[in-house]
Parts: structure tokens; C-alpha cells; sequence
């Protein structure tokens, strides 16, 4: 492992220690995406019940920098849910982007704000937003919504809508 | 109304108001004058016009019921007043709330604080008074109309939010974008940086006390958003940058426009140091107030200015450029303490970094197209219209169901004024995005205010909050 912590600019050449983690965690797929602009980008994804341990590979690896999190409403397709997260590394000067896919029916998934605190409010919006529970997050609460709000509104199946506005005179005019 | 007696003059039978031209001699100027004064000062009874408009059924405040918190609260019932005695004085913490309506939360921000005594042991920030739903507001809306969106969050630097999400929805579609757009690009969004830093300092100075910085920031503030007026053609929200390039090309005699904001910001800039970094009460309030480390950095996401005032050599612009930016040479300024102070001197010297910049985008900008040439991305000129067949089925194509992006997904991230902007797409195919997720830097800087604020004063949660320089649009979205 230590190999790979050399600084890598080009992904191609130079180790890569998203592959390397995989020899531990045979269950995480991984594809390397070059944009037109940018850094190469690394995406693995990894089932629900090797994510915890994924996560802290990365972070032992070099990815100590907490960028995003967010989810993802795939709605027909299966798993439907998907947390999409995105680290960095400043000292390897790379991205990594972790998709777990979730199921419809109680979607769940481990914390990871125990190794990154800055994980905290990012993963209480997933939660308002499409309903995923992070286990063993300390604070799980709607972020964004009020705390009565009924539904997760980031979720496909839930409608744009609007309400009702009144507006003075309303009753006049009819 | 006329039996209601005359305030002004006490007898009952002034404000006889008769229909006018009825008996001619009445309608002088004095009468007319009390006849004025009458109607301000005997109306002391309910209008019928006025009671009519505000009954707006449902809305109405219901009677207030007997409900037993809502009477603790107003303080007609006491409990358990027994209570403050037993504590010990190890215990005696309360909590207070610091907004979300205060002038220095910039924006609707709520901070629960606990208190002991002066000092701080327990900062909660509460967020989402200023939530708009502006991602699944993306979802609906095409991929042409998707600028109009994003430039609203971040309000300070809308240019940083329309390029990140105009370079993400370029990669999926895999379009090439000409020199002089990318330049124009540059130029802007650095631009951006020195109104918003500008903006940093007016309110930064204004939060400290220093409250003239307040309207020299603004003042200075204005010669860059005039620029983007004429350029944009609005002060703010510009929608200018597009996927594909920019909205129009730049217009006449902008070179001598730049050349005035080139002169005019160094000069108050200067000025504005001498009155603040040169400022013994100023530098006493900032040193040492509010330290966030490298470490910290790292786990709460906190990155831009912030990150870097605390020692961090991390710019987006240097390692991951974009734009075509690394052909301009300029330097990241780095700070050691991580204090407050040190994310002020980190701003100000961002300011110059970004106008010399703006000064090698001025001498070297290019010629050529303003915007990809591809049809299917950009509508084509109105000229074509007429005459081409192919043009017009361009042009309603792009405006009817928008043109659309191949599946995939994909996160770019650009250095905003605040630090790392982010826009993750996520596209089914379609003219709409499938998922839109903006990653603002505010949000992880709100975010880790615990970590600058605890174990501090009362009197320094408003500097270092300033100091972070969030923007509740960009948290909330």
C-alpha cells in the first residue's frame, strides 16, 4: 500500500489506490473517468454493507478531505436509491467518487461521519431530502425542511406541485 | 358620519360633507382645508372599507386557546422556580439563539449558542430559513434554462455557479469551447472574485465596527457590477454564462471600461488596508479570534480562502484548472494562523492575484467566437433563420424541447470566491438534468463554525462568522 501513496497526476501511469483497495474489498467495482477538463476521476461502487470499510480504506489511502455527499432517485431502476460520495486528496491530487446503491424499501446505510465530521449536515440533507437513515449518525434530523414537514421532496415520485396562495380580495372577485 | 363630533373644533355639525355644487358658497378653500382635517383626525371609529379588505377567511389568527407552554412562555405561569437555586454554579449554561433575523448573520441564519458566563461551550448552527427547493427546481427545467437556476444560489458570485454547471453539462456533452469564450469566462468570474471579496471586506469591516468600510466596500463593489451590467446586461443573477459559451459577445469599448476598474479598485484597496489591516482595534479583534486548522479543514470540507488562511496550498485554479486558467500566471495567497485576521489578508491579496488576472485577460483576449459553433448546442443567429430551413429547425428545437445530453454523470468543481463549487449532474438522456446536486462552499463553512466558534467570546461569534463569509443562498439553495 505504501507504494501507492506516491503523488499520481495522471491516473493511467501512476499507481492507483482506489485499485489497489479493491484487492481488499472484492465486492466494489471501479471505473476511472477522464473528463475533457479536469482530474481524472475515480468512481467505485460499493454495496451498502462494504461502504463503512471502503470509506475508511480511502481515508487510510490518502483521500483525508471530505467534499460531498448527496443522493441520487434512480426511481425504475434497482437499487433505486444511490448516496454519491466524493473525496479528495491533496497529497495525491486525485478525486474519488463512491456510489452505494440502495433499495426502495428502507433504504440504509452506515455513517461516515465518524471519520469525517464534515459529513454531518450533508448527510442530514440526504436524509430530509429523499428519506436514506444513516446508521449511527449522531444527529439525524431534517435539515432543510421544517421538522413536521410530511414526505422527502428530492424523492422522483414526489411531485413539484404548489399551494395554495390567497390573495386579498380573493373572496370579492368570485 | 355626520353625527361623530368634530375633534378640531368640538361642535357637532362641521363635517356636514354635502355633495359639492349643491349650494356653491361652501366650497372655499377653508373649507376644503378643514373638510381634510377632518377626515385624518374624526375617524376615530372602524372604516367599513378597511374591516372588509383585511378578513381573509382562513388566514385569520385564530382566538388564543389555553394552552398551557404558550402561558409559560408569555410568563403568566410560573413553574418550578425553585429550580435555579439547586444548580451549582458549574451548571449554570444557558442557551440562547442568535437569529435568524440578526444583521450580522448575512442572511437568515440561526446559531444556538450556550453560554457560561462570556464564553461559549456549544454552537449549534440551524439552517434552511432560506430554503427554495432550487435542485429540484433544476429537475425541471432544460438545459439551457439550467443557468438561470444555479446563478441564484451563491447571489455573490453567480458567475462561479454558471460556469461550474455550464463546464459539467460540457463534459457530458463533450463539446469544445472556443478561446475567446473561455477567456471571457476567465475574465468574468475573476471579476466576480474582486466584487465579492470587495463585498467580503464592506461587510466584514461593517459586523467589526469599522462601519465606513461598509459603504467604501459597496462603493468599490459597484464599479465591477456596473461592468457586468453593461456586459450581462444585469447587476446580478446574469445568466451569461451558458453551457456552450457565453450569452453575447463583449461589448464596445469594454477595454477602456476595464481599464477604469483596473485603476480605480487598487487605489481603494490600498486605502482600505491602511484603514483596517493598519488598525490597532481591528487587528485586536481579529488575531487569534476564531482558529480553524489544516486538520479541521480536511474533515469539514472547508476549503477556498478559509482553508487556505489556515496554511492549506490547495487552489482549484492551479491543480485542477479549467478554462483554460493556468495560462495566466498569478499566485495563491497563502495565511499561517487560520484566525480571522489571516482570512481577511488572505481576501485582500486574492483581490490582486485576481485583477492581475483580469489585466492578462485585458492584453491577450482572443478573437473568434464568443460560443461553440455546434447547432445543437447554440441557437443559431437570427439571420439564419430567414434563410435556412436547417437554421429554424435549430432554433425551435433548442427553444421547444431543448437539446438534450447524452446519460451519464459527472461532478466538476470550479474555485468559487468562497471555495470549491461543485455541481454533480446525473442525466438520463434527456433535455432535463435527472438530478442536479450543488455542492456550495458555504454550506461546509457554515458547517464547521463549531469547530472556530467554541470555547470563544460572545463578542467574537460575529467576527468570525464574517470572516467565513457564507452565503445563505448558497447553504440553504
Amino acid at each position: 500500500m505504501s507504494d501507492d501513496l506516491t503523488p499520481a497526476i495522471d491516473g493511467d501511469e501512476a499507481p492507483n489506490p482506489v485499485r489497489s483497495l479493491l484487492a481488499v474489498h472484492p465486492e466494489a467495482t471501479h471505473v476511472t473517468f477522464t473528463p475533457l477538463e479536469g482530474p481524472t476521476q475515480d468512481i467505485a461502487t460499493v454495496p451498502p454493507q462494504g461502504y463503512h470499510d471502503f470509506v475508511a480504506g480511502l481515508k487510510r489511502s490518502g483521500f483525508d478531505v471530505f467534499v460531498d455527499l448527496c443522493g441520487v432517485d434512480y426511481l425504475r431502476r434497482r437499487p433505486r436509491f444511490e448516496v454519491v460520495l466524493n473525496l479528495l486528496s491533496y497529497s495525491l491530487r486525485r478525486r474519488v467518487r463512491v456510489r452505494v446503491g440502495l433499495p426502495s424499501d428502507d433504504p440504509l446505510v452506515a455513517s461516515v461521519t465518524d471519520l469525517f465530521p464534515g459529513a454531518n449536515f450533508y448527510e442530514r440533507e440526504t436524509y430530509d431530502l429523499f428519506g436514506i437513515v444513516f446508521q449511527g449518525h449522531p444527529d439525524l434530523t431534517r435539515l432543510l425542511m421544517p421538522d413536521d414537514w410530511v414526505g422527502y421532496p428530492l424523492r422522483k415520485d414526489y411531485g413539484v406541485g404548489s399551494v395554495p396562495v390567497q390573495f386579498k380580495g380573493a373572496h370579492q372577485a368570485t | 358620519m355626520s353625527d361623530v363630533p368634530n375633534v378640531v373644533t368640538g361642535d357637532l355639525e362641521a363635517p356636514t360633507i354635502e355633495p359639492p355644487g349643491d349650494s356653491g358658497s361652501i366650497d372655499t378653500a377653508a373649507t376644503r382645508r378643514r373638510r381634510s382635517v377632518d377626515a385624518w383626525l374624526s375617524g376615530t371609529e372602524e372604516p367599513e372599507w378597511l374591516a372588509t379588505a383585511t378578513t381573509e377567511g382562513a388566514q385569520e389568527l385564530l382566538p388564543a386557546t389555553e394552552d398551557p407552554a404558550l402561558e409559560i412562555q408569555r410568563g403568566t405561569v410560573v413553574t418550578d422556580d425553585f429550580v435555579l437555586d439547586d444548580r451549582s454554579e458549574a451548571e449554570e449554561r444557558q442557551i440562547m439563539n442568535m437569529g435568524p433575523q440578526h444583521p450580522s448573520t448575512h442572511g437568515v441564519l440561526r446559531l444556538q449558542i450556550e453560554v457560561e458566563g462570556e464564553t461559549i461551550r456549544r454552537v449549534k448552527p440551524i439552517i434552511g430559513y432560506l430554503h427554495t427547493g432550487m435542485e429540484k427546481t433544476g429537475e425541471t427545467l432544460t438545459w439551457l434554462q439550467g443557468p438561470t437556476n444555479v446563478t441564484r444560489m451563491d447571489y455573490l458570485s453567480p458567475f462561479h455557479n454558471e460556469l461550474a454547471f455550464s463546464l459539467a453539462v460540457e463534459q457530458l456533452l463533450g463539446v469544445a469551447i472556443p478561446e475567446r469564450a473561455d477567456a471571457i469566462r476567465v475574465l468574468m468570474t475573476e471579476l466576480n472574485r474582486v466584487s465579492s471579496h470587495l463585498l467580503f471586506l464592506a461587510t466584514f469591516g461593517m459586523d467589526i465596527g469599522a462601519l465606513s468600510m461598509m459603504i467604501y466596500g459597496w462603493r468599490d463593489r459597484e464599479t465591477c457590477l456596473d461592468f457586468f451590467e453593461k456586459v450581462t446586461g444585469l447587476r446580478m443573477n446574469h445568466n451569461y454564462i451558458r453551457p456552450g459559451g457565453v450569452a453575447a459577445d463583449l461589448p464596445d469599448g469594454w477595454e477602456d471600461d476595464l481599464e477604469n476598474l483596473l485603476r480605480s479598485v487598487p487605489v481603494g484597496l490600498s486605502e482600505y488596508e491602511e484603514l483596517l489591516t493598519e488598525n490597532p482595534i481591528f487587528v485586536d479583534r481579529t488575531q487569534g479570534v476564531g482558529v480553524i486548522t489544516p486538520e479541521e479543514c480536511k474533515a469539514y470540507g472547508v476549503t477556498g480562502p478559509n482553508a487556505r488562511a489556515s496554511g492549506v496550498d490547495w487552489d482549484l485554479r492551479k491543480v485542477f484548472p479549467y478554462s483554460g486558467i493556468e495560462k495566466y500566471e498569478f499566485d495563491v495567497p497563502l495565511g499561517r494562523h487560520g484566525d480571522t485576521f489571516d482570512r481577511y489578508l488572505v481576501r485582500v491579496a486574492e483581490v490582486k492575484e485576481s485583477l492581475k488576472i483580469v489585466r492578462q485577460v485585458l492584453e491577450t483576449m482572443p478573437a473568434g467566437d464568443y460560443r461553440t459553433e455546434d447547432r445543437k448546442v447554440t441557437p443559431p443567429p437570427r439571420k439564419r433563420i430567414d434563410e435556412s430551413m436547417e437554421a429554424l429547425i435549430h432554433h425551435f428545437k433548442i427553444f421547444t424541447e431543448g437539446f438534450k445530453v447524452p446519460a451519464g454523470e459527472v461532478y466538476q468543481a470550479v474555485e468559487s470566491a468562497r471555495g470549491e463549487l461543485g455541481v454533480y449532474i446525473v442525466s438520463d438522456g434527456g433535455a432535463k438534468p435527472w438530478r442536479l446536486h450543488v455542492r456550495g462552499p458555504s454550506f461546509a463553512h457554515v458547517q464547521a463554525l463549531p469547530a472556530m466558534i467554541t470555547d470563544s467570546l460572545v463578542a467574537d461569534v460575529v467576527a468570525t462568522l464574517a470572516s467565513t463569509d457564507p452565503v445563505l443562498g448558497d447553504v440553504d439553495r
